[in-house]
């Protein structure tokens, strides 16, 4: 007690004593990867982010590259289709959206499969977060991706037409890696958005970082250290992601010469 | 060739040994409301140099684009090695090749040379030549690097195998975009204003490469403003005014004794 007096009339020490109910050791204890501490519990939440993260991104990908490549070159019908797909998801709030195609979209999945004579299915958290996701991601990486090809050197298309490519073909060989050092800024902004976005998984009850953080806070009390650990760990995979997407980059702008000697 | 052979084909009769590789017939284009072409017929024979002159604005190069299907005619009949390019209108009324297999394949046998190099900025000089040989034309990636290399050693960038276009020169990079023409071992080559890029130095080490070809006996339909080098390499040359072919002949003819008014001053503002 006369410990605890001693320590309030040092101004600092009065703080972090009034949001941290433990010392450092007990900080330590609680941080540990082996239970009692709850370290384990936040580096599951971080890799069912990551998992997340990653499919969701993937996905966003696939549907960002045929969405441009619609919207560029498809028909009035795919075009219309499109612009409503991408103005909607992006006009709306993501946790709407993610609310909307969670539990309507499993909703309707198990009344097709009952309708069809099926019986229904629990859909799992990580699938489900990646289909809500990566879809809005998709509408994103359209307009990313068509600004990327729109950037290419239209001559560089036309040399490769010029010569016989087949569209798949001039797709894989040229476009896409002609595109790329245009796409790779806003496709990294994307990314980085993916990895905290699905922070808004945890409304949906998936267990990730941010509700695997709340847990943790919940049963010890320890709502500041708990949540700064969660924040650190989002910075370390955005660090961690930087140093990835500067190699890529790097790599993708391979054929271009530096913009420093330009100025 | 000849005068008489120039006349010959002039006159559409087809008493030339040679295979006809590239026949034009009647060409119509238009953009919109704008008559580009407005019913050129030309005729490139295997190993012939057909050099199209004109002002700006003529057609010529929408002419050269037409051929290979990058400008898709409004109207008219183009073979290439005796296959005649099947057409068809879409939706819209636009001509559009009919049959995409057989556009893709014409196009793998017609060297195109372009204004603006269009080389693929993502990939090396060797990698440059060989991409259309290894992924259109299936030839064995050791084959077409071997090949490569002498292409590149010829226009004379073997030390620069591996480096990326957007760090060369201009006339570097146009002799590059030759090698990637000659790597798919074309029937003929068709260059659009090859040289308009360039800067004035750097103009004469492609018309040399160019020249070369010519002198071996390739068939090439050119694009060009270089008058001199059109007289020296030509087989034939066409003027084109206003999207008609104004007249045509053999150099000696056209450049020394042209006939008509309007080349007369053309040859008077370019020379």
């Amino acid at each position: 007690m006369k410990r605890r007096t001693a320590l309030a009339s040092n101004p600092g020490a009065k703080l972090i004593d009034a949001f941290l109910p433990a010392s450092a050791a007990g900080i330590m204890e609680l941080l540990s990867p082996v239970a009692p501490g709850w370290g384990s519990t936040l580096l599951t939440g971080l890799l069912h982010s990551v998992e997340i993260a990653v499919g969701a991104t993937c996905l966003g990908l696939m549907i960002g590259t045929a969405g441009a490549f619609g919207k560029l070159y498809g028909g009035p019908v795919t075009r219309d289709l499109l612009a409503v797909y991408t103005t909607v998801v992006r006009a709306v709030p993501e946790l709407v959206l993610i609310l909307l195609l969670y539990y309507a979209g499993t909703d309707l999945i198990n009344q097709v499969l009952t309708a069809m004579g099926y019986s229904r299915v629990d859909i799992s958290g990580l699938a489900a977060g990646i289909f809500v996701l990566g879809f809005v991601q998709g509408a994103y990486s359209t307009e990313v991706i068509r600004g990327a090809i729109l950037a290419i050197p239209q001559g560089q298309i036309e040399a490769a037409r010029a010569y016989g490519m087949s569209p798949g073909l001039m797709l894989r060989r040229i476009t896409l890696p002609a595109m790329l050092p245009f796409a790779i800024p806003g496709l990294a902004n994307l990314w980085l958005i993916a990895t905290k976005d699905t922070a808004l998984l945890a409304v949906v009850g998936f267990f990730e970082l941010t509700l695997a953080t709340r847990q943790a806070a919940g049963v010890t009390k320890a709502y500041l250290l708990f949540y700064l650990a969660a924040g650190a760990l989002y910075l370390a995979l955005t660090l961690f992601s930087n140093l990835i997407i500067g190699r890529v980059e790097a790599w993708s702008r391979r054929g271009m010469p530096s913009v420093k000697e330009a100025r | 060739m000849s005068v008489a052979d120039a006349a010959a084909v002039q006159s559409g009769k087809a008493q030339s040994a040679a295979a006809e590789a590239i026949h034009v017939e009647n060409l119509h284009k238009k953009f919109g409301q704008l008559h580009v072409l407005k019913g050129v017929s030309l005729s490139a024979r295997d190993g012939e140099v057909i050099a199209i002159i004109g002002g700006s604005g003529s057609g010529k190069s929408t002419l050269l684009r037409c051929i290979n299907c990058l400008e898709n005619p409004t109207s008219g009949i183009i073979r290439v090695n005796g296959e005649e390019i099947k057409l068809k209108a879409d939706s819209h009324g636009h001509t559009i090749p009919a049959d995409r297999r057989q556009i893709e394949r014409i196009r793998s046998k017609l060297g195109m040379v372009f204004q603006n190099f269009n080389l693929w900025s993502h990939m090396t000089l060797i990698e440059n030549v060989i991409e259309v040989p290894v992924h259109v034309l299936s030839v064995k990636r050791d084959e077409a690097i071997a090949q490569a290399e002498k292409l590149l050693a010829r226009v004379g960038l073997a030390e620069k195998r591996d480096v990326y276009p957007a760090f060369l020169s201009g006339g570097q990079q146009q002799r590059a975009a030759i090698a990637r023409a000659l790597a798919i071992n074309p029937r003929v080559m068709l260059f659009d204003e090859p040289t308009s890029a360039l800067d004035p130095e750097l103009v004469g080490e492609v018309l040399k490469v160019i020249g070369d070809l010519a002198r071996e006996g390739r068939t090439m339909v050119l694009v060009t403003h270089e008058m001199k080098f059109a007289r020296e390499v030509a087989t034939h040359v066409v003027y084109l005014y206003n999207g008609l072919v104004e007249e045509e002949g053999a150099p000696e003819q056209l450049f020394g004794a042209p006939k008509s008014e309007r080349l007369k001053q053309f040859l008077r503002n370019v020379g």
